[in-house]
């Protein structure tokens, strides 16, 4: 039986091993689905921020409101531009022509942007903007290299700029590598503060990717004791039945 | 009791209700030493009712159009009642369908099911996994997310490989220049009802087959050869009640690990739903990186692992016969196996150091197919590759040599 | 094997719980596919409360508005109509609007909130077919002493300038008042009653 189980192990472990992540170290996000309040914040933040250009095609105002705990009229008041119904989605007024014109891509609609990403990727991704003046904006971003967005919450997080480091390759040719970045220009926000907002705001990334989640874990448990008792009388009615059998 | 009784002799009196239910339940007698392995078929079945259900309610909402596709999944993952539910419990089977079954023919590999009189079952069962394969494989594209978009990309490719008529194949498969709307809507009637229908057909003859000789058992031994005066053999329980009720267990514990997968990590660690099947298909940009689903990625590392061109036959070529020479060649296993026993109890060490190989190259293989090539990894899957085809072609020369145990007349429980 | 021994009530007591605690868990498992036939949050947004505006509606017309997909008339009807609807009560089978079909707020003899406004579903209550809007009170074809009302081309129906039902037609009931509000004197809300007593 030992035996049985290790080969079944064996069998099923290329479904355990995660796959590798990319070559940049990603800081953990630490979010907290629960955290009604740092949803909340965050939802402020995306629409004050991200909303303008970056759609969530499939997330419903009214469905935010009830999840989030918000009432309608604050999310009518707050977080809708006028126009928009509180069933409706938040679409964004940007056309993607437009938008491919200002920025060369149109930005990519980012209701499921956690499951595509990943939250720790978001949450280094938003941190990393760096000062580059060899790209359009002004600025480049240590996991998404020459990416095309602007880096939209300066105000708050300032500016950093890029520490180098010379390294010699292989053929003893030096190279500059980018080791760490700076904040040079002060923002409205600590960086304590900054990482919140940024935490907050992938909390709500997160919700929209699977606004289900919390919902789908506490029906897990109730399903998973469900068949804990009903496997007690399985086992319990095959034992009496396999008396029979010598 | 009066009334259904009568009511059971009206219905026997017209259709063989009770003749069935004795036929393949109650008076099916099967050995009495079945371990753990042999849950998988029940197992089997069980999957491929949850993915019916789940799959009739899905399409339900679900839109067969490359312009709303990718959206009615997010419909249906959000906006319908218990949508999410439905979806997860779908995506799921796929990958616990295949895990039975891949576990289940581990079984007959282990007691040599497969060896006569029981070649047709294996056969059936063989045809069986092959449709499975073109129903995850139509399925995968209907999400219609970058996975699903680059995966259908890659393999109608390699039919682009067979020579002459390779690149008009593909475009037929397709419908058009490229994977689109007309490939969509073909790959949707295919998933949902013509490759369905196939598979059930395919289960019933199974399931008739087996009944029909008889089921092996962990001994291999044959039951048959040893009955009592009623002509029942002496090693034999009816399946009914004693294989339903330990059945009954099996698939509460399997409910168990399922239901872990659905409501804990229906993601599957980026297995069992990609990571960049949550964007919609765009077919100007591929993923940086692009694998088929875990259950196929064996196959698609043997694919890769072929990188010479041998005279005028294409590396790529030769990579698609290799990938179709992989499958096929599990067909003729009932006459590759020379061995004089069945059961791996009875077998001697060379078998036993060439299934344990074997399993290792698969499970290996497996595991490469889901990552980057590199030169090493590449050798290490021409390794694997060479191990698998050793396994089943060199199987005639070491199973006839192989020292083997006597066999018990009886079964050892 | 043998059948010797064995303790039938026990056997039979463990058999009856597995079929009960599988059967509840198999009925259980049913609910999530069976409410997903329930209107989605894509319906219940498209359903949502819809507004009429009547600034411009006219004595003895009829405007035609759709909330959950289906029609609703709001009419603007003349002191003359209204003065026909008691006279009518005789040849009608509910003239009080005893049967709820409509807000306890319409439940009068016009069967709105404003006297003037009828606001109705336009579909009849026998088979669903949506009747026509025949306001003037002349001789009709199907009905020679008509005082204004609704008729259904399908079966026959006919209703009142209150959607009251005629005796002797197939509908059994007056048309449906939906739950509908004033936000202001020329803009109506359908759909929503709140703050409505």
């Amino acid at each position: 039986m030992k035996r049985q189980l290790l080969a079944l192990l064996l069998i099923v472990s290329p479904g355990l091993t995660l796959a590798a992540g990319a070559g940049v170290h990603l800081d953990h996000a630490n979010i907290d689905r629960t955290n009604l309040e740092s949803m909340q914040r965050g939802a402020k933040t995306f629409v004050n921020y991200c909303l303008s250009c970056h759609s969530a095609q499939f997330q419903r105002y009214n469905r935010l409101a009830r999840d989030l705990e918000i009432p309608e009229q604050a999310v009518i008041d707050n977080l809708m531009f006028t126009g928009d119904q509180i069933g409706g989605h938040m679409d964004v007024a940007l056309t993607k022509a437009d938008a491919k014109r200002f920025f060369g891509a149109a930005p990519p609609d980012l209701t499921l942007v956690a499951r595509v990403r990943g939250v720790d990727w978001l949450y280094t991704y938003m941190r990393t903007f760096y000062l580059d003046p060899m790209r359009p904006f002004g600025v480049n971003n240590r996991v998404f290299p020459n990416v095309g967005m602007p880096h939209v919450l300066w105000e708050l997080q300032g500016w950093q700029a890029p520490v180098y480091h010379t390294e010699a390759d292989a053929n003893g040719k030096d190279h500059q590598v980018l080791t760490d970045l700076e904040l040079v220009t002060q923002g409205s926000q600590t960086p304590a503060e900054y990482d919140r907002t940024v935490r907050d705001l992938v909390n709500f990334l997160s919700y929209m990717g699977e606004p289900v989640k919390l919902e789908r874990q506490r029906l897990g448990i109730k399903v998973l004791l469900y068949l804990l008792v009903f496997f007690i009388l399985a086992y319990l009615l095959k034992k009496e039945y396999w008396k029979d059998v010598h | 009791m009066g009334m259904l009784s009568s009511t059971r002799d009206w219905i026997d009196a017209r259709f063989p209700m009770t003749k069935m239910f004795e036929e393949h339940l109650s008076k099916y007698y099967a050995p009495k030493n079945f371990n753990f392995w042999y849950f998988f078929g029940s197992l089997a079945l069980l999957v491929l009712v949850i993915q019916i259900v789940s799959g009739i309610f899905l399409t339900m909402n679900y839109k067969p159009d490359a312009a709303h596709a990718f959206a009615s999944v997010e419909y249906i993952m959000r906006d319908v009642e218990w949508g999410w539910l439905i979806r997860y419990i779908h995506s799921t089977g796929a990958s616990a369908f295949f895990l039975v079954v891949y576990l289940h023919m581990f079984r007959a590999m282990l007691y040599g099911s497969y060896k006569g009189p029981r070649e047709l079952i294996w056969i059936f069962g063989m045809l069986i996994y092959l449709m499975l394969m073109a129903e995850a494989f139509f399925g995968y594209l209907l999400p219609w997310g970058q996975m699903s978009y680059w995966g259908a990309q890659v393999i109608i490719s390699l039919f682009g490989a067979i020579p002459v008529v390779g690149d008009e194949l593909a475009l037929w498969i397709r419908g058009d220049f490229v994977i689109s709307d007309a490939t969509l809507n073909r790959f949707f009637a295919l998933h949902v009802i013509a490759v369905p229908l196939v598979l059930v057909a395919l289960v019933v003859m199974h399931i008739l087959a087996l009944h029909e000789v008889g089921s092996n058992n962990p001994d291999g031994v044959d039951i048959k050869k040893n009955k009592d005066e009623n002509g029942i053999p002496k090693d034999a329980i009816p399946f009914h009640p004693y294989y339903t009720v330990k059945d009954i267990v099996g698939v509460v514990v399997f409910l168990m690990f399922f239901s872990i997968v659905v409501f804990f990590i229906p993601e599957g660690g980026g297995y069992f739903l990609e990571k960049p099947n949550f964007e919609p298909a765009d077919p100007l940009k591929t993923p940086n990186h692009i694998a088929p689903v875990w259950y196929f990625t064996p196959f698609y590392a043997m694919l890769r692992a072929v990188t010479i061109d041998i005279g005028p036959l294409t590396a790529k070529f030769l990579g698609v016969v290799v990938m179709g020479a992989a499958v096929v060649i599990l067909f003729f296993l009932p006459w590759l196996d020379r061995s004089p026993v069945k059961s791996i109890r009875y077998r001697g060490p060379i078998y036993k150091i060439m299934l344990a190989l074997f399993v290792v190259a698969f499970v290996v293989l497996g595991w490469l197919g889901t990552q980057a090539t590199t030169d090493a990894k590449t050798l290490m899957a021409q390794i694997g590759t060479a191990v698998y085809f050793a396994f089943f072609l060199l199987m005639p020369f070491y199973t006839r040599i192989d020292r083997t145990l006597t066999v018990p007349d009886r079964v050892t429980g | 094997m043998s059948g010797d021994g064995v303790d039938t009530s026990k056997r039979r007591f463990l058999t009856a719980a597995v079929s009960v605690v599988g059967g509840v868990g198999a009925v259980y498992t049913m609910v999530p596919f069976l409410a997903s036939w329930m209107p989605s949050e894509r319906a219940k947004a498209a359903g949502a409360p819809v507004e009429a505006d009547i600034s411009k509606l006219e004595l003895g017309q009829m405007i035609r508005v759709q909330w959950r997909g289906k029609p609703v008339w709001v009419a603007r009807r003349t002191q003359s109509m209204l003065a026909d609807l008691r006279e009518l009560n005789p040849q009608l089978r509910d003239p009080e609007s005893d049967e709820p079909q409509q807000p306890p707020y319409a439940q009068n003899l016009g069967r709105s909130i404003e006297p003037e406004i009828l606001v109705l579903i336009g579909l009849c209550t026998h088979l669903g077919c949506s009747p026509g809007f025949v306001p003037e009170a002349e001789p009709q074809p199907f009905d020679q002493n008509w005082k204004g009302g609704f008729f259904c081309p399908c079966h026959g129906s006919r209703f009142d300038m209150a959607g009251r039902v005629y005796k002797g037609v197939p509908a059994p009931l007056n048309l449906e008042v939906p739950p509908h509000k004033y936000i202001s004197d020329t803009l109506i809300l359908i759909g929503e009653d709140k703050g409505v007593v």
